[in-house]
């Protein structure tokens, strides 16, 4: 058995790994070191801890094991193009472990003859874990449902799908039921019942094909009010650990609908926040159980989080408040598909292209989510290799918040082995599109659309955008004419030196291959 | 003083998350994702307690179960994710 001083130290030194690590992720070529001294870190301060008492190392083991084999699974078998519901669902997790941990220790504290009552930190520690932690939980799961595409849709559901929607909503309703009906005689009938009517709404709400529905604002912040009194109710009266499951009941509530009617490209700022809160519920774990370790990283995730959050958020020009209760939609006024596009479409062909291409020096390539839907990245790399043997520079200007989480993009391209220093950010791209000769938008819309810079009343206004419209020729590869996110019309396709081919992402790609060949 | 730990800690996360460029962004999620699995270390605790109540156990339990999935899953993601990026050759 280590001694309490040596376990501390060793928990320092793990906490200063972590800080090591993460400074390492400045840069690509140090950041696969950065990740490995991060484990390195994680794996010490798991060892020590093992090392520092008695334990019956049953469930540990079990757990552990467990744990390690599904984790693994997962990290190996996860396509780059699914990472966003992989991150999700990992947030989640984090979440999850946050509450029981804290509910753990609280009825521990309780059980226990030989310690104290909990303390006053402990009390408010364990609110707090409980409370983000649920948040966390609900609000990853939804976004995880809405971004694998079987939550709040109206469409047929693949039979996986079927089976995690609506065995979760069973789960958590039917689980709830049970809980308050076997402790009904303990907690009283209101926190039994309250217990049974969260779970259920939580199951139901989970259930509905649409995102939105009357009230939910009104449920919003009923749910936020209800767990922060059940909370302070808690910290009152410690004892009863049945105001603590209702308080994560109702917390769950809140996390579900806060997600909910978030979609699309407001995705990133969603998997950013999730983040954060998996950190802070760490954190306070760290509160509950008074481990310096949990503090550390926790905050370190948290702050991590909450950074990505205001960097999306900047890159739409919108505040979060906007992003989690806002409505994203066309205003009133704007111009309607009519009027941009009729009459100004020019369609094309790979074989246009191709004939662009001859006299191009500089290509620039605007990747969007429809590239990770098409699964055209590897098609992109194709295309790129051939059009740099023919010495034209091909370069890739990644908007922040193109795909649905923060640096999606970057990763597909990479899979692709496409070099990262291609990839320019906006500022950086947009300083080079004067000396473009052709700007290929690839499965993006909203965030190249010029309304951004010139209709103050349109919902991207001031937005900013990459400005594909400043090179010679811009091609547009889209299916349709379907609006992005944001719902509006895109008079960037009606320009004059626009082309738009009306194509899937990947069948584009070799399509132009092809024709570049023949040429 | 577990406070000022809390605070500090929050400044030297900004401090270095800050410089993570763009391009990172993602496996700087799923690399701190694995890093707050450090929860495990409480789920170990509560979990491995000789004389506690089955509820605490059981709970601790689960959680022991979860956090491992976010520290290997995130951690071996992490790394399949950075090793795909290279420079220009």
């Amino acid at each position: 058995m280590l001694s309490g001083n040596i376990v501390n130290l060793a928990y320092l030194v793990a906490a200063v790994l972590f800080i090591l690590g993460l400074k390492r992720l400045s840069h690509p070529r140090t950041a696969v070191g950065g990740n490995r001294i991060a484990a390195l870190g994680m794996l010490l301060a798991i060892v020590v801890t093992l090392l520092s008492g008695k334990f019956d190392f049953q469930y540990i083991i079990i757990g552990f094991a467990i744990g390690a084999i599904l984790g693994a699974i997962a990290a190996i078998k996860v396509k780059m193009t699914a990472m966003p519901e992989m991150v999700g669902l990992f947030n989640g997790f984090g979440g999850a472990a946050s509450v029981l941990v804290a509910g753990s220790a609280l009825v521990a504290a309780l059980h226990s003859v030989t310690t104290a009552d909990p303390d006053m930190q402990m009390k408010i520690a364990t609110v707090a874990s409980g409370i983000i932690g649920s948040v966390t939980f609900f609000g990853s799961y939804v976004a995880f449902g809405k971004l694998a595409e079987f939550l709040a849709v109206k469409w047929k559901l693949y039979w996986w799908q079927k089976i995690v929607k609506y065995g979760f909503s069973l789960i958590v309703a039917a689980g709830a039921v049970y809980f308050g009906v076997v402790t009904i005689d303990r907690a009283g009938v209101p926190l039994a019942v309250g217990i049974m009517l969260s779970g259920i709404l939580i199951g139901g709400i989970l259930l509905s094909n649409k995102d939105r529905f009357p009230g939910m604002n009104t449920l919003k912040l009923l749910s936020a009010v209800v767990s922060i009194v059940l909370g302070v109710l808690v910290v009152m009266n410690p004892a009863n650990t049945m105001l603590f499951w209702l308080m994560i009941g109702v917390a769950g509530v809140l996390g579900v609908i806060l997600t909910f009617s978030i979609g699309g490209a407001d995705m990133p700022v969603v998997i950013a926040l999730l983040n954060s809160y998996s950190g802070l519920a760490a954190a306070a774990t760290g509160f509950v159980i008074n481990n310096n370790v949990l503090i550390i990283s926790g905050s370190l995730v948290g702050a991590s989080g909450i950074i990505l959050t205001s960097i999306m958020c900047k890159a739409m020009n919108r505040s979060l408040t906007n992003v989690l209760f806002g409505v994203m939609g066309p205003s009133e006024g704007s111009a309607t598909e009519d009027e941009v596009y009729s009459g100004k479409i020019k369609a094309t062909s790979a074989e246009e292209i191709a004939m662009l291409f001859d006299g191009a020096q500089q290509v620039m390539i605007v990747p969007g989510y429809g590239m990770a839907v098409a699964q055209a990245q590897h098609a992109v790399r194709d295309l790129t290799n051939l059009l740099e043997s023919r010495d034209i520079n091909v370069e890739f200007a990644i908007h922040p918040v193109a795909g649905r989480m923060p640096g999606h993009m970057n990763v597909l391209l990479a899979e692709a082995d496409i070099p990262y220093d291609k990839l320019k950010e906006m500022d950086e791209a947009n300083s080079m599109m004067d000396q473009t000769d052709v700007a290929i938008i690839l499965g993006a819309n909203d965030v190249v659309n010029p309304v951004a810079r010139t209709d103050p009343s349109s919902p991207i206004a001031g937005m900013p955008i990459i400005d594909v419209d400043k090179a010679k020729t811009t091609i547009v590869i889209k299916r349709s004419l379907s609006p992005g996110f944001a719902g509006i019309p895109n008079p960037l396709f009606a320009l004059d030196n626009t082309l738009m081919f009306f194509n899937d992402g990947k069948k584009a790609m070799i399509e132009i291959i092809n024709a570049v060949k023949e040429s | 003083m577990i406070l000022t730990v809390f605070v500090l800690a929050i400044f030297v996360g900004f401090e270095i998350i800050t410089k993570v460029p763009p391009t990172l962004h993602t496996p700087l999620m799923s690399g701190s994702n694995a890093i707050s699995g450090i929860t495990i270390i409480g789920a170990m605790v509560l979990a491995g307690q000789m004389e506690s109540s089955k509820l605490a156990t059981t709970m601790a339990f689960i959680a022991v179960i979860f956090a491992t999935i976010n520290v290997v899953g995130g951690f071996l993601v992490t790394d399949r994710m950075l090793n795909m990026f290279k420079k220009k050759d």
